[in-house]
């Protein structure tokens, strides 16, 4: 369902190129500077004893902002053009929520053939899935896409060593699966080992850099956030994988010998805006495909008293000619967050594994018979 | 007498006899001890925010124990030896021994309930959660052998545990009965003078008290008080209540000490990655050798 929602938003967004014109400069400006969004020191937002801005809260990072856009579409939506988004999505949602016929045919033999963990042999049905209702909102303007910079809203090309790069590497990050029909794939195949899986799959992280750094919306579920905020240090919960990101306040990274499912994160105040700066990850994270040098400064702002603005720069020259930047919203919720306890649970990992194992007793058996 | 006298008295003493400053100096005589003064945070309450961790054999075994040749044993020609599973460890996988952290003798369990706390001891490497880096539940969290830090604002208190990252975020305000069982259970905070008094309840069964199959069922409720007793201490006490397992309730208290290390700082151990070999390792397409 996730994908069909990009796909539609994708669709929709490319009819509108007229739209481009829209786009203010100031947008523009913003992505390359390195300072803070717009002042909010002249808003009334709540802060702390001393006197920082108070970052606090539970936040659904759901969203229908999708992190690229289509080639020549505009970053900033119309409100009408948003709106009517948004509300086929309310639409689609209500028709799906509705109760299922009783009386319905089985699902056909090896799924429908839809895509996904929501399709197929029908995994999960719309209720369990949380993919957005809104497009983030910044300034009043709703946003097209995460990424502001470069600003056609791509992230940039690879570089050609990454490429080679990740022909070689084995493939389970948190945001990709592993698939043995990868090109260029060489080495043990998807099914032979755990550490073949996804980090997701695992339950090491949650999928779609849902703890990141970057933090992103995964445009499926569990998107729930909680920001604790103290002097020394700020965590930043992630609710899938119960994955908690300690920022030390004004410290030094830890050594080049250690590394960090999270990277190691560390934050400074510049005037109203939180920013952290993460280095140190491990190489079996690879956002995206990136290295273990992956550098990533994140900032947090309060655009109000119920919403972050969330800025996140990355770079990994091994990776990526230049910089990326992306930003989007923050909403506080009331819902609760609920224990994700994966490991705990986790059976479907033995059996993957289980299953690969029969799937090759029983294709040998066929060809030897 | 000390007591009495005025401070202009005791300069002269004191010039007159240098062995006598050292009397004078102390705190008078006559009053209670003083009772340890937190600093505070930004509301007022004693400030329990940085990394802690206990030092004790309490994960081994809550109970006052002796020295143990292994966690897993085997019966040996003349007493317990090191099972063939954890043989290989030698001293390293000794049990070091303890004074025990439960107040008032040994945990009050019902029989059933205590024929079945020996049984898990002797099923220990199929049945302790930890072996499966599975979440520590409390109050084991607080005395797992690694840091944790308590984040405290005003509006939130948090425990981040180094353990498995297991994580507890802390009501101030009752949400209303936990929404489903968990491993780490739902905690609500309220301030009883000084002390942090956690009420925690909504826990599932599987979570275990430490390495010697002291379990509880899903009717377990603890009730946490952490008291700052000096600069670099919490007293932590822990009252067990579970009428399905347990005749009575029961407690359990220990220190909790800072790490004072200017470098201190909760690090990575994801170890559901440490025991995949253990748990998943027949299933790969080529297993390692035994």
């Amino acid at each position: 369902m996730s994908t069909s929602n990009r796909f539609l938003t994708a669709t929709v967004v490319a009819g509108a190129i007229a739209l481009a014109s829209l786009m203010p400069a100031r947008v523009a400006g913003q992505a390359a500077a390195k300072a803070a969004p717009a002042p909010a020191a002249k808003r009334a937002i709540p802060r702390m004893a001393d006197g920082h801005p108070d970052l606090q809260g539970m936040y659904d990072l759901a969203t229908l902002t999708p992190v690229e856009r289509p080639a020549g579409t505009p970053l900033v939506m119309t409100d009408e053009q948003a709106t009517k988004l948004e509300k086929d999505v309310a639409a689609r949602k209500s028709t799906q929520d509705a109760p299922m016929k009783a009386d319905r045919n089985a699902p056909p033999v090896g799924g429908d053939g839809s895509a996904g963990a929501a399709g197929n042999v029908g995994g999960y049905n719309s209720f369990w899935i949380d993919s957005g209702s809104q497009y983030s909102t910044i300034e009043g303007q709703k946003r097209a896409s995460i990424l502001i910079d470069p600003p056609e809203g791509r992230i940039p090309q690879m570089t050609a060593a990454a490429r080679q790069r990740l022909t070689r590497n084995v493939r389970p990050t948190s945001d990709q699966s592993a698939r043995e029909d990868d090109p260029g794939f060489e080495g043990a195949g998807a099914y032979d080992d755990p550490e073949r899986r996804p980090l997701g799959e695992r339950c090491l992280m949650g999928f779609g850099s849902t703890s990141g750094p970057p933090v992103l919306p995964n445009y499926f579920y569990n998107n729930l956030h909680q920001i604790v905020q103290t002097p020394d240090s700020v965590l930043i919960l992630t609710e899938m994988v119960h994955d908690a990101r300690l920022v030390r306040m004004n410290s030094e990274h830890a050594p080049p010998s250690i590394r960090k499912w999270m990277g190691d994160s560390i934050g400074r105040w510049e005037g109203d805006t939180l920013v952290v700066d993460t280095t140190n990850f491990t190489d079996k994270t690879r956002y995206r495909g990136s290295t273990e040098n992956l550098h990533i400064v994140e900032r947090f702002t309060r655009a109000d008293a119920k919403t972050l603005i969330y800025r996140f720069t990355i770079e990994d020259p091994a990776t990526w000619d230049k910089p990326w930047t992306g930003e989007y919203t923050w909403p506080t919720t009331s819902e609760q967050m609920f224990e994700y306890a994966c490991q705990e649970g986790n059976y479907a990992m033995g059996n993957i594994l289980r299953g690969a194992r029969l799937k090759e007793k029983t294709d040998a058996a066929k060809t030897t018979k | 007498m000390r007591k009495t006298l005025s401070g202009g008295i005791i300069a002269i003493v004191a010039a007159a006899g240098g062995a006598l400053l050292a009397v004078s100096a102390t705190p008078l005589s006559g009053q209670a001890p003083a009772v340890y003064r937190a600093p505070r945070a930004a509301d007022g309450h004693p400030d329990l925010n940085g990394i802690w961790q206990a030092n004790t054999e309490a994960n081994f075994d809550l109970e006052a124990h002796m020295a143990r040749p292994a966690m897993a044993l085997r019966a040996g020609p003349y007493g317990p030896v090191p099972a063939a599973a954890v043989l290989a460890l030698g001293a390293v996988g000794s049990v070091p021994p303890g004074m025990g952290v439960v107040e008032g003798g040994p945990i009050p369990y019902k029989p059933a309930a205590l024929a079945k706390k020996k049984e898990n001891q002797e099923k220990w490497l199929e049945r302790d959660p930890e072996i499966k880096c599975y979440l520590p539940g409390v109050p084991r969290a607080t005395y797992m052998p690694q840091p944790f830090q308590i984040l405290q604002s005003p509006s939130a208190i948090f425990f981040a545990y180094q353990y498995a990252g297991a994580v507890r975020n802390v009501y101030l305000k009752d949400p209303g009965p936990a929404p489903i069982d968990s491993w780490m259970g739902q905690s609500v905070a309220k301030w009883e003078g000084d002390t942090l008094v956690i009420d925690a309840k909504g826990f599932n069964d599987s979570t275990w008290f430490d390495r010697a199959g002291n379990f509880h069922s899903e009717d377990l409720h603890v009730v946490e008080r952490y008291t700052r007793s000096s600069a670099d201490v919490i007293r932590y006490e822990a009252t067990i209540e579970d009428p399905q397992t347990f005749t009575r309730p029961w407690k359990i208290s220990l220190p909790l000490y800072r790490r004072i290390e200017k470098n201190a700082q909760l690090m990575d151990f994801k170890c559901v990655e440490f025991v995949e070999e253990l748990l998943y390792g027949q299933y790969r397409k080529k297993p390692l050798t035994k």
